[in-house]
């Protein structure tokens, strides 16, 4: 998906002259060294220096630029935190941070670089829009989305090759839940890599005779609730799958909005609370409990508490 | 020399005005405000190109007050100026209020950048620096930072980073008054040599008496000749510069005034002005 990511960006320096990029000595690596080579004088590699990129970022943002951030999410979401709530969110810069090597996709560089809790963090700072690409179409349609939103942006960028599960016409809309498949027994709401899995485990509950509901969240804020509500009305039991801590993420937004709005049987898969470690990626999701099986197991204990529940 | 007396002058009249304030509500920080007078005076009455009736005029100067704790000062300044009614000052601190705690700029008319936790703004500085020199802009960018802010590593790397870039068009300016929240900053965290600091740094160093308005006008004029490289105003200073009792006492970081010492405050600083 970074690739797809650095030729975004590309394209999007060229469409719009404002952009510039900034990154912090991992331009091998978050791919902005292609936008680096084709606009060497809108690109500022600023080293390992995470916060201080975040308030030079502000002060372009100020200055009337759509600066870019980039290093790995980790970084912007933990290291750079306090710059993020007080020169991005309370100041309402207009910050666009890419956070790369979003969950566990730089697998083998280990849980020290393994991004497990960046949504909890971002989703709690009040005016950040917070998005996570499913696949490199995705990233594509968002980059330039994005660009055009007037305000803070925190935007989950995978390091890994992921299942492309969009069409090139696939439209992004900031805060729109996207319903890729009906069904009305059970909802599968899936973010990034995750929602390539829902749909594998869609496949298989309906061999099993279960008809599932697939939606894909890439804004986890603001969060869509309509649609939310009206796909768990519909099913009555619902299943969340994120690459990041079960706490504070999708299944953190999910729980929040239901438990007001329609209450419902949930079953969260995500990290369950704990540090990760190193390995192959696809055998390191399996590994802790982000696989396809995992979802179809969620699916059908959820359903059966749908009976059990008043 | 007239300018300069009538600066001075005006920066004393700032410091009344920030002790009524802090004294109304009980809460603001004297110490780092007083310190600050003469340079937030300069700055805003001779130095920065504003224009009070268009806060957001692209082509004005930016000035990001990096110590975020002498927004009283700032304040004043800012409502003399114009940019606001000076009846609002009356209002500092308390809810509903445009004028918070610390500077926001979404807020305040002329506030460039929301600020209030140490480190932030030189780093916010160079991303303003970088945006002028990119839209070839010939406006600057003044940063206003506390000595104690210093202690704070992201300083150093925003000043990497403007020696980088060479921002040629960026003056820093540090309120060396000697004094952090807990004592003395040689005692909390040693900063000196600061000048030989900021030189291996790439910077172009001046030191001058911060509560002196002829030198800071030469030396901000200095930096703007000086051209190659950004440079940094090492302005010498006295927190709580202009009440006996409150100069170079850590205790006045942050505390206000009772009754009997926001009199003897009030009395010795209309004192001063007569003697300026």
């Amino acid at each position: 998906m970074r690739k797809a990511y650095g030729e975004a960006l590309v394209e999007l320096g060229a469409a719009n002259r404002d952009v510039v990029v900034l990154d912090a000595d991992v331009s091998a690596s978050t791919q902005t060294w292609m936008f680096a080579q084709r606009y060497p004088e809108r690109f500022f590699n600023l080293g390992i220096t995470e916060a201080n990129m975040i308030n030079v970022a502000a002060g372009l943002a100020l200055g009337g630029k759509i600066p870019f951030v980039n290093t790995f999410a980790f970084l912007i979401a933990l290291r750079a935190a306090e710059q993020v709530r007080t020169c991005v969110a309370y100041s309402r810069t207009n910050v666009k941070m890419a956070a790369a090597y979003g969950g566990l996709s730089d697998s083998y560089d280990g849980p020290t670089h393994h991004s497990i809790c960046d949504l909890a963090v971002m989703r709690s700072l009040p005016n950040i829009t917070v998005l996570v690409a499913a696949d490199s179409i995705e990233i594509k349609k968002a980059v330039p989305a994005v660009a055009e939103h007037n305000g803070p942006v925190y935007l989950r960028v995978s390091r890994a090759e992921v299942p492309v599960i969009f069409r090139e016409g696939h439209k992004l809309e900031i805060g729109k839940g996207v319903l890729l498949k009906d069904g009305d027994d059970v909802t599968l709401i899936g973010t990034g890599i995750m929602v390539a899995r829902c749909l594998d485990a869609a496949e298989i509950l309906e061999k099993e005779g279960v008809k599932a509901q697939v939606l894909e969240m890439h804004t986890l804020k603001p969060f869509d609730m309509e649609l939310l509500v009206k796909c768990v009305k519909e099913t009555g039991a619902v299943v969340t799958a994120e690459e990041h801590s079960i706490i504070g993420g999708l299944g953190g937004a999910v729980s929040e909005a239901l438990a007001e709005q329609h209450p419902t049987p949930i079953e969260r898969i995500g990290i369950k609370d704990t540090f990760t470690e190193t390995g192959p990626y696809f055998a390191l999701l399996d590994k802790y409990d982000l696989g396809v099986t995992d979802i179809v197991r969620a699916a059908n204990k959820v359903m059966r508490r749908k009976d059990e529940e008043p | 020399m007239e300018l300069a007396l009538e600066l001075t002058q005006k920066a004393q009249k700032f410091r009344i005005n920030v002790l009524d304030m802090v004294y109304r509500v009980q809460s603001g920080h004297l110490g780092g405000s007083f310190s600050a007078a003469e340079i937030i005076t300069t700055l805003l009455f001779h130095q920065l190109r504003l224009n009070p009736a268009d806060p957001n005029w692209p082509q004005r100067d930016r000035f990001v007050l990096s110590k975020g704790h002498a927004a009283p000062m700032l304040y004043v300044a800012l409502a003399e100026r114009g940019f606001f009614p000076k009846k609002d000052l009356e209002t500092f601190r308390q809810i509903d209020s445009h004028l918070q705690g610390h500077p926001d700029r979404l807020k305040t008319p002329g506030v460039e950048m929301t600020s209030g936790v140490l480190g932030h703004g030189l780093g916010v500085g160079v991303g303003l620096a970088l945006a002028a020199r990119l839209d070839e802009s010939s406006h600057r960018v003044y940063v206003l930072l506390g000595d104690g802010e210093l202690d704070a590593g992201i300083v150093w790397e925003a000043a990497l980073t403007a020696s980088k870039y060479k921002l040629d068009n960026l003056t820093a300016i540090v309120d060396r008054n000697g004094v952090q929240l807990d004592g003395p900053t040689e005692a909390i965290m040693p900063l000196d040599p600061l000048r030989d600091k900021w030189l291996s740094f790439g910077w172009h160093p001046i030191e001058v008496d911060g509560h002196n308005v002829l030198e800071l006008m030469k030396t901000l004029d200095e930096a703007i000749r000086m051209g190659v490289v950004p440079t940094v105003i090492i302005a010498h200073t006295v927190k709580g510069k202009g009440v006996s009792f409150m100069e170079n006492d850590s205790k006045w970081h942050g505390r206000p005034p009772n009754k009997e010492e926001y009199e003897t405050a009030l009395k010795e600083l209309k004192g001063g002005l007569t003697h300026i």
